[in-house]
């Protein structure tokens, strides 16, 4: 079978179970004792191993296979996670995720995992070091974790079983490992139960055991007459048997299974089930919906979201068929009010409001929240902290606020840098933060939010701040700014020094927020997205770095003005505001014309004298049109001899071939099919 | 034994020209061209392509022959050459012929005062048509642009 073709969903769904992966697994970390997400985080690895199978990427679906083992253990109960055990497992996250890369890269996602296999079998075999007193043994877990999930339902025979002077035992089987038939074994084992009582729940399910999708061990929960240590001897009588545990439950023991089944089904996995924090099993009622209670818990978690997964370019083309069926629209309009009938009228008008809902639904597509690039940041935070002992809290708001996907594609790179830069610059060692009377654990807010035609993304740290000395100090000897200058610096023009190519205030260049890339790279990308950055700080009490965004790079408002017989478009964002002047108020300022505007004066440039435009003078004019325009806290007015109005327009490049004009920065296509120049403001204020 | 191309046949002046059909796009009726200003007197403009905003070009402009006024024949070849997207404004086009590989010659030295690094060579059609094979690389050469402009400078 052909499997290229379902090597892109493969790709995609991988990612995202990988995703889930690393999610959850912080989830984990966060509550331990949380078994709900013990079970996610194995179904999201037994799913991946499966397709990686599938696809005959064996690597990858052995390491997954040793991770499941691993998984199967804490999520029966018999090892107590640890964090020796959530480093081998992230380290085998990031050997999955280097793996996938590589089959994107059209790799065959081979890779050297041999010291993380052997890490996860050390752990499988109970060998985990630095903790050499909770090393899982066969019998002690039962007590200590819940080894499974029961629903209420199941939850509930159990119970009564108990009540009515029954044996509800807890068994686990351990098949040999050289067994050769295990689910013929299995099945023997499950005779032999049937024979002495009634087996309540296994795990894994039995059509799994049947299927003999399982390892080397299987458990369930067993109503008999019989006591413990009889029926560990019966099924050690089958042949081929490793081990056999049982455990005889009471009502107490199992009220904890019940808690935890409570829990998952209420799905509240951040209250971890605690034994004997809530009184009686009798709250759990009997006459609970059984359907319901038995889904719930399979359901919990990854309920997939209904999307389909669409190839930009095709968008790309959409937006292009949809920006002819507008200039049609307009054509239509205009022949419609020509012609005045009333009936094209109507029809035409229906059009209008059609196409522009569409307009709509396809800007919106191109719409990504955040989330996406944001969901990668507490892993890295986690293991940066973890590198550079120090402890922090990543909080992030704001995930759901969309942005177009170009936008989002390209931020993922600067905000690392920016995050990276927190922790690294601004959050103080937990030492130093005891010193300054903090809280051990700093705290980084990641927060993105909707402000106009912008969004903001703000990283904020409760660090040390900006030192303006050490800034300028730095600054000087790299020959950035004199030390006069420096000394007549706001705080504010200090902190965007840190923006300045070659500037960095790290002593040493650490592998962290060093990489030879400085905050000047961070700062050209956000610029080059259209977006900005800015800086706040106050010593002692930590930095702000906030970014804002274009909402879009395609679609911006823009403000139509006419030079002659020509249009040309101005970025709405960098007008400060439009106005006319009379002739006499130009002033020749050594050699320059100047205006005065709100008490200074600036630069006045005449559009149509720098583009050359043929039918336009406005030498003669006895008043001016000017738009003043905004590049940082610089201005500049741009006199055109019209205003058209303000438009949403779409940003169309000008193709490979022309070179960069000075001036402009692509073009956009008006209603009546025309390109319109795009005038870049930034090249008219030095 | 040498294979047959399909080429589309236009006219600049009183010459004939040709462009493998794989190169060309589409041929379109003149439309409005938006002038780009700062930019070399032979790149019209842009026009909107359907959605896609792209540069012209006035070949004459381009082989430093002198421009001609727009007619009814005139015609933008939109041409695809190492992912740029151009268009051709000629004086006619309304001719597809096949060629035989064999059947181009190396360009002369000089050919109606094209240079002739802009040639690909000469196809001899029938007994007195002469087709000027372009190479559309060249053509749209943009660094030899920029050492043309200096030179007359």
């Amino acid at each position: 079978m052909d499997m290229n073709q379902y090597l892109s969903m493969f790709i995609d769904e991988s990612n995202d179970h990988l995703q889930s992966l690393n999610e959850n697994m912080m989830g984990l970390e966060a509550s331990p004792d949380d078994l709900s997400i013990v079970q996610v985080i194995f179904r999201s690895a037994h799913t991946l191993k499966g397709m990686a199978a599938t696809m005959g990427f064996e690597d990858l679906a052995s390491l997954t296979h040793q991770m499941e083992n691993v998984l199967d253990l804490v999520r029966n109960g018999k090892l107590v996670m640890q964090e020796f055990i959530f480093d081998t497992l992230f380290k085998s996250l990031d050997a999955l995720e280097a793996m996938v890369q590589d089959i994107t890269a059209g790799g065959e996602g081979k890779a050297d995992v041999s010291s993380i296999v052997a890490s996860l079998q050390a752990i499988v075999r109970g060998e985990v070091p630095s903790a050499a007193g909770d090393a899982p043994s066969a019998a002690a877990p039962i007590e200590a974790e819940t080894p499974a999930l029961l629903d209420q339902f199941q939850f509930s025979v159990l119970e009564q079983s108990i009540q009515e002077g029954n044996q509800v035992l807890f068994i686990e089987v351990s098949l040999r490992k050289d067994c050769q038939l295990r689910a013929v074994r299995a099945y023997m084992v499950f005779e032999l139960l049937e024979r002495y009582g009634e087996v309540v729940k296994t795990f894994p399910p039995v059509q799994d055991i049947e299927q003999e999708k399982f390892d080397y061990s299987f458990s369930l929960y067993y109503i008999t007459q019989k006591t413990a240590e009889e029926m560990q001897a019966l099924i050690m009588g089958v042949s081929e048997i490793d081990k056999v545990t049982s455990l005889a439950l009471d009502v107490e023991s199992l009220s904890q299974l019940g808690q935890a089944a409570v829990a998952a089904t209420a799905e509240a996995p951040a209250t971890e089930p605690k034994r004997g924090d809530t009184p009686a099993p009798q709250a759990t009622p009997a006459a609970a919906p059984k359907e319901e209670a038995k889904k719930a818990p399979a359901k919990s978690g990854g309920a997939p979201s209904r999307t389909i997964r669409v190839d930009i370019d095709r968008l790309d083309v959409l937006m292009n068929l949809l920006s002819e069926l507008l200039i049609d629209r307009v054509r239509l309009e205009q022949l419609a009010s020509d012609i005045q009938s009333t009936e094209l009228t109507e029809t035409v008008e229906h059009m209008s409001r059609v196409s522009g809902d569409l307009q709509d639904i396809v800007m919106k597509l191109r719409m990504v929240p955040v989330d996406t690039v944001f969901n990668r940041f507490p892993r890295m935070i986690r293991d940066l902290a973890k590198s550079l002992d120090k402890k922090v809290d990543l909080i992030i708001t704001g995930a759901e606020t969309e942005l177009d996907r170009t936008v989002v594609d390209e931020i993922g790179d600067p905000l690392v840098h920016l995050l990276r830069n927190a922790l690294d610059h601004g959050v103080e060692s937990v030492s130093d933060r005891i010193a300054a009377g903090k809280s051990e654990t700093g705290t980084i807010h990641l927060r993105a939010f909707h402000s106009g035609n912008h969004v903001f993304i703000e990283i904020q740290d409760d660090g040390a701040g900006i030192s303006r000395e050490k800034v300028l100090k730095s600054a000087i000897k790299k020959g950035i700014v004199t030390a006069e200058q420096a000394a007549a610096m706001t705080d504010n023009e200090a902190h965007q020094l840190l923006f300045a190519a070659g500037f960095s205030t790290a002593e040493v260049i650490s592998d962290i927020s060093g990489r030879g890339v400085g905050l000047d790279v961070v700062k050209a990308k956000i610029s080059s997205l259209g977006g900005n950055v800015t800086i706040y700080s106050t010593p002692g009490k930590g930095t702000n770095f906030s970014v804002q965004l274009p909402l879009t790079l395609s679609i911006i408002a823009a403000m139509l003005i006419r030079l002659g017989s020509e249009k040309y478009a101005i970025p709405l964002s960098s007008i400060v505001e439009t106005g006319i002047v009379n002739r006499s108020q130009i002033r020749s300022v050594h050699g320059a014309k100047m205006v005065e505007f709100r008490g200074s004066h600036i630069p006045v440039v005449s559009l149509g004298a720098i583009f050359d435009v043929a039918d336009y003078d406005e030498s003669e004019e006895e008043e001016t049109e000017i738009v003043v325009i905004r590049k940082g806290d610089k201005l500049a007015a741009l006199t055109v001899q019209d205003f058209i109005g303000q438009n949403e327009i779409v940003i169309k490049n000008l193709g490979k071939y022309l070179p960069e004009i000075q001036g402009i920065s692509g073009g956009t296509i008006l209603g009546d099919g025309q390109v319109a120049l795009i005038i870049d403001p930034n090249a008219f204020i030095k | 034994m040498a294979e047959d191309i399909k080429v589309i046949v236009f006219k600049l002046g009183t010459e004939e020209y040709g462009i493998e059909v794989d190169k060309v796009q589409t041929i379109e009726r003149l439309m409005p061209i938006t002038r780009v200003p700062k930019t070399y007197a032979f790149i019209k403009g842009v026009i909107n392509l359907r959605g896609v905003v792209i540069p012209v070009i006035d070949l004459r402009g381009r082989f430093g022959l002198e421009e001609a006024e727009h007619t009814d024949q005139t015609r933008v070849i939109i041409v695809v050459v190492n992912e740029m997207e151009v268009g051709f404004i000629v004086d006619s086009a309304n001719d597809v012929i096949d060629l035989n590989r064999e059947s181009i010659d190396t360009p002369p030295e000089v050919v109606g005062g094209i240079k002739a690094k802009y040639l690909d060579g000469v196809a001899k059609i029938g007994e007195d048509r002469l087709l000027i094979m372009l190479n559309l690389s060249e053509v749209l050469n943009k660094s030899e642009i920029v050492q043309l402009e200096s030179l007359e400078g």
